[in-house]
């Protein structure tokens, strides 16, 4: 049987996905063994149009872009987005709450904003043009996780990908509550498979891998409560990676 | 002078961060169009923040970029700490300075190692790399493992940190961690001598062009040294030194038809920040070591070829470890202790600047007095080359213009490799194209 081919693409994004990939160091080497890596621009010169499995990286916020996203879909079999900008729209998403674009395009572009070459559009996720039938969620993914779902993916399994909050997984390192510690932390909605990485380091989830499938929206209502905030104190943080992201909880 | 007709288009320059375009197009000889493009999808960044509490302005930020995350996280926290009048403690500094050492080492390990290395070896990526040289490509896979492993022991992983928070840490390592990386880095030393010498033996491969212009980096004078994290602005054409919260008289940046990031100029009609920037400000203050891989790659201040600077790198490389196992001293010599950071932020406006990898960054916000963002400016190192690349691209081409096409697109692609952009930062760029 012919090897798989692989493609991996990037749209607006920070390209830190891709990194997580390179890191993989010796383990890509064993993946080239059983596919064929053939067009990846950040690390080889290479290109092709013949592919079975496409990555994408990035979320979508030029119409071109779009287009180009649609013609790959065209030609992958299995199309995986990679990370939070290709699965939820990631921090790309946060201009979307200035209802006004060119606004936000003179604040960085000033007099020069209307240059055809700085158009920009509403951020959309990879998910919101195409279908995907698989996303890799974090910010950035974890290399480990991109691992399992591609050596799924050529074991014709489907990797499971948990639908528990982050909550879980930092009761199962021991952590205190960063709630606690007066930190606004999205741990209860936002879906696990992290390890709980940011709270295992003291540090408040922010929610870069989306929201549970089914929040349990009462039980961090009663967090909400019991620290005396308030649904906006919520929200603020949830906007950072979720923003105009489904379910919302405050709906 | 040649009466060629050529016409080069590569369109998304491949092994580089991000999307640029090189166009060259020559007729009879006369040369028609040489452009250096960034058609990267613009993020606007500057705008996003806006409304952002303090607390949380590092973690968009960081997602500038995938490669240098950890300076714009250090730019950015040292910035909202200057404009809300937040202290950090020595201990939290000395912390951050090894983080930000052990980026520079996976960056430049990255750069060097993986997008570079193909060129001077006559191939397209690392990946056949693997098989003609695997010794080097095993020492350089171990080294930038090392590199991550370190930036993930102190910032919480390898990419995006999570454990900086304005006026400290939200966790720091252990003595036992710190004397086991230091024990690392020991050992790494005669690997990255190894990969010196890989990188010697085909240095003759690096193209011979020369174009003097102004070099601009961060200086430090209290103690002297070696700028990567503290200091003031300087450059080769400048004496003295500017202060950071006035970037902005240094970098008057300004919007190119090419390009969708922004451009830069200071005393001439560009600038170049990065490796070769720093060795050229501070060479004198590099570690031992170091000092000696300069030498042996012949490479002395007032260095003017931009393809040298991939051999700052590797200089650049040994150092931070010659840093950093001192550094570690220091901070085990004084002990460490857990610090709670009580903040309590001031409405202010001001400026961060470190070095990134690939050069000087520059961060600026203004807070509100409930720590909400007002405003904010970025400066990105790529951003502050991109005219320096044009300038070196309209003095290149003519050289080799009677040089067949292929080495012509080779040597431009290698010239902008050789920056180590980052085009997602600047936004992104990268494509030669050939007219006929």
């Amino acid at each position: 049987m012919a090897k798989p081919k692989i493609a991996i693409f990037d749209f607006a994004c920070c390209e830190g996905c891709q990194l997580q990939i390179v890191n993989l160091e010796e383990e890509i080497l064993d993946l080239l063994g059983v596919a064929d890596v053939v067009e990846w621009r950040e690390a080889m010169s290479e290109k092709s149009d013949e592919y079975d499995i496409a990555i994408i990286e990035g979320s979508i916020t030029r119409m071109e872009d779009e287009e180009r996203l649609k013609r790959i879909r065209g030609c992958a079999k299995v199309l995986i987005a990679l990370g939070a900008c290709a699965t939820i729209g990631g921090v790309n998403k946060l201009k979307n709450n200035f209802e006004d674009l060119e606004e936000v395009k003179k604040c960085v572009y000033g007099k020069a904003a209307h240059k055809p070459h700085l158009h920009t559009g509403m951020t959309k996720a990879v998910t919101e043009v195409v279908q995907v039938d698989y996303c890799v969620h974090g910010c950035p993914i974890d290399g480990k996780e991109f691992a399992y779902i591609v050596r799924s993916l050529l074991l014709g399994k489907t990797p499971e990908i948990p639908e528990y909050p982050v909550c879980v997984e930092c009761k199962a390192n021991g952590n205190p509550c960063q709630w606690q510690y007066d930190q606004v932390c999205l741990g209860p909605i936002i879906r696990a498979g992290c390890g709980a990485r940011c709270p295992s380091n003291g540090f408040r989830c922010f929610g870069c891998r989306g929201y549970v499938d089914n929040p349990n929206v009462e039980a961090a209502r009663d967090v909400i409560n019991r620290y005396g905030l308030s649904i906006d104190d919520l929200k603020t943080k949830m906007v950072l990676f979720g923003s105009r992201q489904e379910p919302t909880i405050y709906e | 002078m040649s009466n060629r007709t050529v016409n080069i288009n590569v369109h998304h320059i491949t092994r580089v961060e991000g999307h640029g375009n090189i166009v060259v197009n020559a007729t009879n000889g006369k040369i028609e169009k040489l452009q250096w493009q960034v058609p990267e999808a613009p993020r606007f960044f500057e705008a996003m923040v806006r409304g952002r509490s303090y607390e949380d302005i590092q973690t968009i930020v960081s997602r500038i970029c995938g490669i240098c995350s950890i300076s714009h996280s250090l730019a950015a926290t040292k910035a909202v700490e200057n404009a809300t009048g937040i202290q950090v403690t020595e201990q939290a500094d000395r912390i951050r300075l090894l983080m930000h050492y052990s980026e520079q080492l996976q960056s430049h390990v990255l750069h060097v190692g993986y997008l570079v290395a193909p060129d001077l070896f006559g191939m397209p990526s690392v990946v056949p790399l693997v098989a003609a040289a695997p010794g080097p490509v095993k020492t350089i896979i171990g080294l930038h493992r090392l590199a991550n492993e370190w930036s993930e022991l102190l910032a919480g992983r390898i990419t995006h940190p999570v454990t900086l928070r304005p006026g400290g840490l939200t966790k720091i390592p252990t003595e036992k961690q710190l004397r086991e990386l230091q024990e690392r880095l020991r050992n790494c030393l005669p690997n990255l001598k190894a990969v010196a010498d890989v990188v010697l033996s085909v240095a003759g491969n690096l193209p011979k062009f020369e174009r003097p212009t102004e070099y601009v980096s961060l200086k430090q004078t209290d103690p002297p040294t070696y700028a990567f994290y503290h200091g003031e602005i300087a450059s080769t054409d400048y004496q003295g030194t500017v202060a950071v919260n006035d970037w902005k008289s240094v970098a008057n940046e300004y919007v190119s038809d090419q390009s969708t990031a922004k451009w830069a100029k200071w005393h001439r009609e560009s600038y170049a920040v990065g490796a070769l920037a720093r060795f050229n400000n501070n060479a004198e203050l590099l570690s031992p070591t170091a000092q000696a891989v300069a030498k042996m790659f012949g490479l002395t201040k007032g260095c003017c070829n931009p393809y040298f600077n991939s051999v700052a790198q590797i200089v650049e490389a040994v150092h931070v470890v010659e840093a950093s196992i001192e550094l570690i001293d220091v901070l085990l010599t004084r002990g460490l202790k857990p610090e709670t950071v009580a903040v309590s932020p001031k409405a202010g406006k001001a400026s961060g600047a470190v070095e990134a990898p690939r050069g000087i960054l520059f961060h600026e916000y203004e807070f509100d007095r409930k720590g909400n963002c007002m405003s904010a400016d970025m400066c990105i190192p790529t951003n502050q080359n991109h005219a320096n690349i044009q300038k070196d691209i309209e003095k290149l081409v003519p050289e080799i213009l009677d040089e067949p096409e292929d080495k012509i697109r080779l040597k431009l692609e290698m010239l902008v490799r050789a920056y180590d952009p980052c085009v997602s930062c600047s936004t992104h760029m990268l494509d030669v194209e050939f007219v006929k």
